[in-house]
């Protein structure tokens, strides 16, 4: 059920309604089996992954916290009757109980996850070398493996990632296990962000998950305004720039040169404004229903440097890596030895850096394959990182520039927004095109180009799109400019909301006629999926 | 405390670390920042920093870190 679907607002609309006449106290009991219910009707097939991975993860959380506590409470009884020596072999023990518990988890619910989503991957790859060795050696034919025929289920990546996330922190000791499992289930499954996240921390996300929600008219407007600039970014901006975006990616023999630059804009426009705008859904929904999920964005394109940006940009899913990979793999032991190793060899400057350079490698490629199983993903990821060590490495040579020609106002800032927008856009081509030699061909199109009076000749109305929307899709752009701007002051919804009555109907009221009459749907027209639901 | 303030002192030379309380909520230490600052820590104080020391309250003050050091020093 998309959440752009007729049905998706009926079953919203009906659950909004209900969620408020059942008693306080029951309506996590509700959402629980409004989550379940929304995760049936796209497919029942899938109910038995989810259930799975809530399953395994709850008991081992529970395993897990149950041997730290007998711990604690074991080495406060023999306070003082413990030699150092025993108390570290007792400690070791126990270690080793809860690595067994979380690894067997971690072990299972990632495999699953590498099955669904990655063994057709794999059998293309495999394919590819079992033809590469049957040309080179001359036998012909060589054996090739058939695919599978593997569905992968809803939101597969976000609540594996969701689960984990809690299980490390229990492991950690940073959360508490929750003990009851229904609300566990709820956790796990929460539909608004099964779809496309934001990935929560269950330390966050418990704190209102679970709170008895009174009506509050306050945030029922500001969540139902929320989700309706949610359908604004995705239905005027995202899904009608899709149009244009298809005609160009889509055909890549036709569309060569300065096309490649019209593509590359308009995918880094259509994807920021159905990623967000479905964030927007996602977080209204919540507000709508009293809960508060965090921020996924932070007006990425206001970033000066492709680090900012990825502090910026899809946030949940950065600090999850950040957390759960980037800092365990660079302060685990061989990372350290490794880094005394480096540095003795290869000198301070070169050799502290390497083992940031190698985590940062991991964490690069894992984010790349997270987004799909093709090389187009993985390519971008370590596309990502290649431009993220290299300003690293650059960086007192950039401060000496800055500091040298004075670089720091706001001519010099709008460059270095424009720029990172740029980097990011390029970055971005490699995973709409079918391929990543075809990526690579066409950025040899855009540098040969000669075709740069499509730019105002009437080619680009060739693509799909009318001058109205063109029209639609400038001022829909001016507005989410104009939109973020005014976010640098805070909340714009809360500033509305501060007006009186008649100014908030005519913007809000606007804004809903502006999305039922320009928005990219009817009869015949089927609103697209939202691109990080497939991810 | 000054083995300390010299590692933070050689990382940041621009910031004032006696009085900065907002290292991390200000963005003023990022990760590769955190997980320099661990390598040079784990070796100047014989320690190891794990994975799940790493939270805001634990490196957003020059003190916070000390404190954090003294008390992996004692479980060690």
């Amino acid at each position: 059920m998309l959440f752009t679907s007729y049905e998706f607002l009926g079953f919203l609309a009906v659950l909004v309604v209900l969620y408020y006449l059942v008693p306080k106290r029951c309506r996590w009991m509700f959402l629980l089996g409004a989550s379940y219910l929304f995760y049936a009707l796209a497919g029942t097939e899938y109910l038995a992954y989810i259930l799975f991975t809530t399953v395994t993860v709850y008991y081992a959380a529970l395993r897990i916290e149950r041997n730290a506590d007998r711990q604690t409470a074991y080495l406060k009884e023999h306070k003082g009757k413990l030699t150092k020596e025993e108390k570290k072999a007792y400690k070791d023990r126990q270690k080793s109980v809860r690595l067994r518990w979380i690894l067997a988890a971690l072990l299972l619910n990632l495999g699953i996850l590498a099955v669904v989503k990655y063994t057709n991957f794999a059998i293309a790859n495999l394919n590819g070398i079992l033809h590469a060795f049957g040309e080179a050696f001359g036998k012909g034919e060589s054996r090739q493996f058939s695919f599978l025929d593997l569905a992968l289920p809803m939101g597969i990546s976000f609540y594996t990632f969701q689960a984990l996330g809690y299980l490390i922190d229990v492991y950690r000791g940073t959360v508490r296990a929750q003990r009851n499992f229904f609300r566990f289930a709820l956790f796990v499954s929460f539909f608004p962000q099964l779809v496309q996240g934001p990935i929560s921390r269950f330390g966050d996300l418990s704190q209102t998950l679970y709170a008895e929600h009174a009506f509050d008219k306050r945030q029922v407007s500001l969540g139902l305004q929320r989700i309706l600039w949610g359908y604004f970014k995705k239905l005027v901006i995202a899904d009608r720039m899709l149009v244009g975006v298809n005609a160009v990616i889509g055909d890549p023999e036709a569309f060569q040169g300065a096309w490649v630059l019209v593509g590359m804009f308009f995918y880094a426009l259509e994807l920021y404004a159905d990623f967000t705008g479905g964030i927007d859904i996602t977080i209204g929904i919540a507000q709508t229903l009293g809960i508060t999920l965090q921020e996924n964005f932070e007006r990425p394109f206001f970033s000066k440097s492709l680090k900012e940006y990825w502090r910026r940009w899809h946030i949940t899913m950065g600090t999850w890596f950040r957390d759960y990979i980037f800092y365990p793999i660079s302060v685990c032991g061989f990372m350290q030895k490794f880094n005394k190793f480096s540095r003795r060899r290869l000198g301070e400057a070169v050799g502290k850096r390497l083992p940031v350079y190698l985590s940062s490698f991991v964490v690069w490629f894992a984010t790349g394959i997270w987004h799909g199983a093709s090389w187009n993903f993985i390519v971008w990821g370590l596309g990502n990182w290649a431009v993220l060590m290299v300003s690293e490495t650059l960086e007192p040579l950039y401060d000496r520039f800055h500091q040298r020609f004075g670089a720091g106002g706001t001519g010099y800032r709008i460059f270095e927004v424009l720029r990172t927008f740029l980097l990011v856009s390029a970055l971005r081509t490699f995973d709409c095109y079918r391929s990543v030699p075809v990526t690579f061909r066409m950025f040899g199109t855009l540098f040969r180009a000669r075709n740069w009076n499509i730019l105002w000749d009437g080619s680009l109305l060739g693509l799909g799109l009318s001058p109205l929307d063109y029209g639609i899709l400038a001022a829909g752009t001016l507005l989410l400019l104009a939109v973020s701007l005014l976010q640098r002051r805070g909340s714009v919804r809360e500033r509305i909301f501060a007006k009186p009555y008649p100014v908030r109907f005519i913007l809000w009221y606007g804004l809903f006629l502006t999305v039922l009459l320009t928005g990219a749907y009817g009869v015949g027209y089927d609103a697209s999926q939202f691109i990080y639901n497939q991810f | 405390m000054e083995e300390l303030m010299e590692i933070l002192q050689d990382l940041h030379p621009d910031v004032d670390f006696e009085t900065e309380e907002h290292l991390v909520d200000d963005k003023i230490l990022d990760s590769f920042d955190i997980v320099s600052l661990i390598a040079e820590i784990n070796e100047n104080f014989d320690i190891a920093v794990t994975a799940k020391d790493i939270l805001p309250e634990n490196f957003n003050s020059a003190r916070a870190l000390y404190a954090l050091i003294q008390r992996l020093e004692e479980e060690a």
